[in-house]
This record gives C-alpha cells, sequence and structure tokens, in this order.
C-alpha cells in the first residue's frame, strides 16, 4: 500500500514537532527515517499510525485518507521503547493482539505459531513478557505488529536493544519484508539505514532535510570527488605546483608538507586518478597511497542537521 | 463491540492472574457473610427475618471502597507503561477500549455477587421470603456498581498514577454518597432540589426498599454513560 503525507503538522505547546512535511512512501520500499532526537520521527509515526491527529495536512492510503481509522488494521507498529503488557505470557498476548486486529479466530493459532518462528521466540513462548531480555521483548514488539499480515510496518527504532547478531537478523527480516509490503522505519544508527532502506529521510526541527538514497545523499552533499595521496619526491612543492596544473584537479590541500601528503578536489563529475598516476608515472615519482575518500552517512548527517 | 469482549476477557484475566480478583472475593464474602449470618446485631438469626436486608447494606459498604480498587489500574496504568498507545493502533477505537475496561470491572462485580446467590437460596428456605424486594436489592446493586465503575474508569483515564486514580474515585464517591445528600438536606429551593436529585443515596435507598422506579434506573444509567463518555473523551485527547 502506498502512504501520501501532505503537509503534515503538528504543534505541542506551541513548538512545531512537525512543521509542512510531505512525502511519498511506495510498496515495496523500506523507508529510513533519520534524525536527531526530538527531530519529529516518532510523532510523524504516531500520526502515520492513527495515534495522533495532525494538526494540518493530511495523511493518505492507497489515496483516502485515514482520518476515521480505517486503515489501522493494514498496519503494524513497533513504537520507541516497545510497550508490552508485563504480566501476560508470550503466546497469550500475540494472540490477544490477533484477536485486535481482526484475525480469523480459526487463524488466531497458526499466525501466532508462525510469528513465533519468524521472530525466534519460541524458547520464551510460555514465559512471561517482564521475565524475557531486552532483546526478546524487542523480538515479542516485532511479532505483535506482523502478527495480522499487515502491508504497512511502522517501527520506531526496532534494533535498538539486541545483540549483534540479532541486529543483522532482524534487518534480514525486515528486508525480506520490505520487498512486498511498506516499511517505515527510524533509527540512530547510521549503517542501519544503509544496510536495511532504500530510501533515506532525514528530518530536523520538524523539516524534511533530505529524502533519497544513500548514493544520492552522497552526491547531493559532497559533488566532487576527493583523493588523498601520498607521495614520495624530492621537491614536495614540485608535487603540489604540478598537481595543480592537471586540469581535472580543482584544489590542492597539502596536509603533511615533510611527508608529502595531498588532499585533492576535483572538478565536478570528473575523476583525477588517472592524471594523477600518470603525472607521477611521468615524473618518476612514487605514489605510495592513493585513497578515493566518500563522504560518510555520518558527516551528511551532521552537515544537515547541526546549524 | 466483539473488540470489546476481547479486552474485557482480556482485563478480566489480569484481575485473576493477580491478586486483585481473589482478595476481593474472599474480602467481600467475608464481611457479608459475617454481617449477615453472624455478628452484628442485625444478622438473620438475631432479628429472626428472613430477608436479605444487612446483605444489601454492608454490600453497598464494601463495593463502595472496593470498586475503586478494581478500576483504578484500568486506564492510567495503560498510560503510564505506554501500552496505551499500542492498544491504540490496533483496529480499536477509543470507545471500544473504554467500554472493553468497564465491562471487566462490572463482570468482576457480577462474579463476586453471583457467590453470594447461596445466600440468597439458604436465607429464602428459613421463613417467608421476600423474593421481589431481593431480586430489587440486587438490581440495585449491579446499577450503583455500574454507576461506581464509569465514575472509577472516569478517575483512572485523568492520571497515569494509581493512587490517584483510587483516590480520586472515592472521593467523587464520596460526593455523591454523602455530600450531595447532606447539601440537598440542608438547603432549600432548587438548589436543595438538584443535589437530592444528584444524591447516589436517595436513588439506591429507593431500589433497594423494592421499589424500581424508572427514574432512578435512569439516574444510574446517566452517570454510567456520562463517565464512559468522559473517560473516553480523556482519552481521546491523548494527554
Amino acid at each position: 500500500m502506498d502512504i501520501q503525507i501532505r503537509n503534515l503538522t503538528k504543534s505541542y505547546g506551541g513548538h512545531r514537532a512537525v512543521d509542512d512535511i510531505s512525502f511519498d512512501v511506495r510498496t515495496g520500499e523500506v523507508l529510513g527515517f533519520l534524525g536527531p532526537n526530538g527531530a519529529g520521527k516518532t510523532t510523524t509515526m504516531k500520526m502515520i499510525t492513527n495515534f495522533l491527529l495532525a494538526d494540518e495536512g493530511r495523511i493518505e492510503i492507497n489515496g483516502r485518507a485515514i482520518d476515521d481509522g480505517w486503515a489501522k488494521q493494514h498496519i503494524g507498529y513497533l513504537p520507541e521503547h516497545n510497550p508490552l503488557y508485563d504480566e501476560m505470557p508470550v503466546i497469550d498476548y500475540l494472540a490477544f493482539c490477533a484477536a485486535l486486529q481482526n484475525v480469523d479466530k480459526s487463524d488466531i493459532p497458526s499466525r501466532v505459531k508462525e510469528m513465533v518462528r519468524i521472530c525466534g521466540i519460541d524458547t520464551m513462548k510460555h514465559k512471561k513478557i517482564s521475565e524475557l531480555s531486552k532483546g526478546y521483548r524487542q523480538r515479542v514488539g516485532l511479532a505483535q505488529a506482523m502478527i495480522h499480515n499487515p502491508d504497512i510496518l511502522i517501527l520506531d527504532e526496532p534494533t535498538s536493544g539486541l545483540d549483534p547478531n540479532q541486529i543483522v537478523e532482524i534487518r534480514e527480516l525486515i528486508k525480506n519484508l520490505g520487498n512486498e509490503k511498506t516499511v517505515i522505519l527510524s533509527t540512530h544508527i547510521l549503517p542501519e539505514v544503509e544496510a536495511t532502506c532504500d530510501r533515506i529521510l532525514i528530518i530536523n526541527k520538524g523539516k524534511i532535510v533530505a529524502d533519497g538514497t544513500a548514493n544520492t545523499l552522497r552526491k547531493q552533499a559532497q559533488g566532487q570527488q576527493v583523493l588523498r595521496i601520498k607521495i614520495q619526491a624530492p621537491d614536495n612543492q614540485v608535487v603540489a605546483d604540478a598537481l595543480q596544473l592537471i586540469p581535472q584537479v580543482r584544489t590542492v590541500e597539502i596536509v603533511d608538507f615533510g611527508s608529502g601528503r595531498f588532499e585533492l578536489q576535483s572538478e565536478p563529475e570528473v575523476h583525477s586518478n588517472e592524471a594523477v598516476f600518470h603525472l607521477c608515472a611521468s615524473k618518476g615519482w612514487v605514489l605510495t597511497e592513493m585513497i578515493p575518500y566518500e563522504t560518510k552517512l555520518e558527516d551528511i548527517f551532521r552537515d544537515l542537521t547541526m546549524n | 463491540m466483539n473488540q470489546s469482549w476481547v479486552i474485557a476477557k482480556k482485563e478480566l484475566a489480569s484481575f485473576f492472574n493477580s491478586l486483585i480478583a481473589y482478595i476481593l472475593l474472599i474480602a467481600f464474602l467475608l464481611f457479608t457473610g459475617i454481617f449477615t449470618w453472624i455478628y452484628g446485631g442485625g444478622d438473620v438469626f438475631f432479628r429472626k427475618q428472613a430477608d436479605m436486608q444487612v446483605f444489601f447494606n454492608f454490600a453497598n459498604i464494601i463495593l463502595f471502597f472496593f470498586i475503586p480498587a478494581i478500576t483504578m489500574r484500568l486506564l492510567s496504568e495503560e498510560k503510564r507503561s505506554g501500552t496505551m498507545e499500542l492498544l491504540l493502533t490496533k483496529n480499536v477505537t477509543d470507545r471500544q477500549v473504554v467500554v472493553g475496561k468497564f465491562l471487566a470491572a462490572f463482570l468482576m462485580v457480577c462474579i463476586t455477587l453471583l457467590f453470594t446467590l447461596v445466600y440468597y437460596f439458604s436465607i429464602s428456605r428459613l421463613g417467608n421470603f421476600d423474593h421481589g424486594a431481593s431480586i430489587t436489592g440486587y438490581l440495585g446493586l449491579l446499577l450503583m456498581s455500574a454507576a461506581y465503575i464509569a465514575i472509577g474508569l472516569f478517575a483512572s483515564s485523568i492520571t497515569k498514577n494509581q493512587i490517584v486514580a483510587f483516590l480520586l474515585a472515592l472521593f467523587i464517591g464520596i460526593c455523591f454518597r454523602f455530600l450531595f445528600g447532606f447539601l440537598g438536606g440542608s438547603m432549600t429551593g432548587w438548589l436543595g432540589e438538584l443535589f437530592n436529585t444528584l444524591s447516589l443515596q436517595n436513588h439506591y435507598d429507593s431500589i433497594a426498599r423494592g421499589v424500581i422506579d424508572t427514574k432512578d434506573v435512569i439516574y444510574f444509567l446517566s452517570i454510567t454513560a456520562l463517565g464512559i463518555y468522559l473517560s473516553e473523551y480523556m482519552v481521546s485527547k491523548r494527554s
């Protein structure tokens, strides 16, 4: 199912938590929601899940406004902090969630069984939720979100509290789900977005500051290629001057004059690797290092959200 | 309705999974049992009368304190732990949640009263027994419980703290039970009339005497509906 969000605004006592946000999510897309704490990620998710009402703007799913709550049964939601009924045994809880989501009474046991299998909570299924470790709680949270096989999954920090192995499993799971479902997930862990999401949305202070795949964001943030090189030559000043004369090179920055380290920024859309190599070859200099430097998602994130 | 029933069943199960249900049952049966049969100068054998008047009087008082204890956590705990968010994003409306919680508490009271049917059957064999008065007595208890539960539910909907919810429910209960009747008796004119109408005790007394007046029934049902409605409103504010 497709989600369309138009001019969504929500204020808490004069503070605009979400400020005129518009974006679309398509079926089969995993959208990563990034942003510093308090940026409005959770508020946006709460509005999509119909928990909060928007002050302004509209949310549509398959072209139909969600105001009357019709879409709830198509949405699976894992809230932040993963609240659960501590006193309930795991399978009772999952059966309760299934019944609330209008799963056919005859299908409930098989759905519960399947979720227990997919989320790997088989050994814990008869325990009370209060007895579970954080990782298992998180799995129960995921299981309840998917119990009715929803078309849309909204996951607020799905991997928090999991150990590295579990994180990989859950990411794998989300990726597979993303093939046929619409998934929106929020996280603070940047490599996670790269690993699981088709598209990234960075929001800051309630506004969208970036929207695209990890690659397009990189391109936007850093138009030119950056090379870090180290050259062994008799006179480093000569090297610096010669590098500056390469047509593809825009600027040369001397990082460490003594050891011959330079940072080259290329002209837009071209690479300078070959030219640098040929220059060194023709002059007989030894090129000991050449590192094409990619802007990290962390840097983009920091650029966009710190002012 | 179906969703409300799912919630009611879950709540009822959690009463019985914790100690609440058992404490309530034991204490209720112990107190009403002692005063109905054994002690207090009003028991059946002392008065030599086969009626349930004493039982109804004590049941009324005990429920007054116990119903807030049942209702206090119904909504406040969901708010405190954050499970309210999860619940309301399921395929349920705010009203279904509130009605489900109300039903759970009401069923709990029904189950409690069900055990006292033993009194009913045993006393009815002791002598000249007025079945009509006892049946209206039960009806009065149920109507009054419904009103108290709705009040307790409302108290639970405005706070995250169970103790606050309990005390608030008790306070509102005291207003309806004692304060309004007292004010009604000490004031004249339309104000006195108004407080007399609001007084829960006045309406309960007339039902307990064996007279079912639609006015009284409507009074209890209105308080119940108002309590449920206000709870729903508080839930819908998401505060």
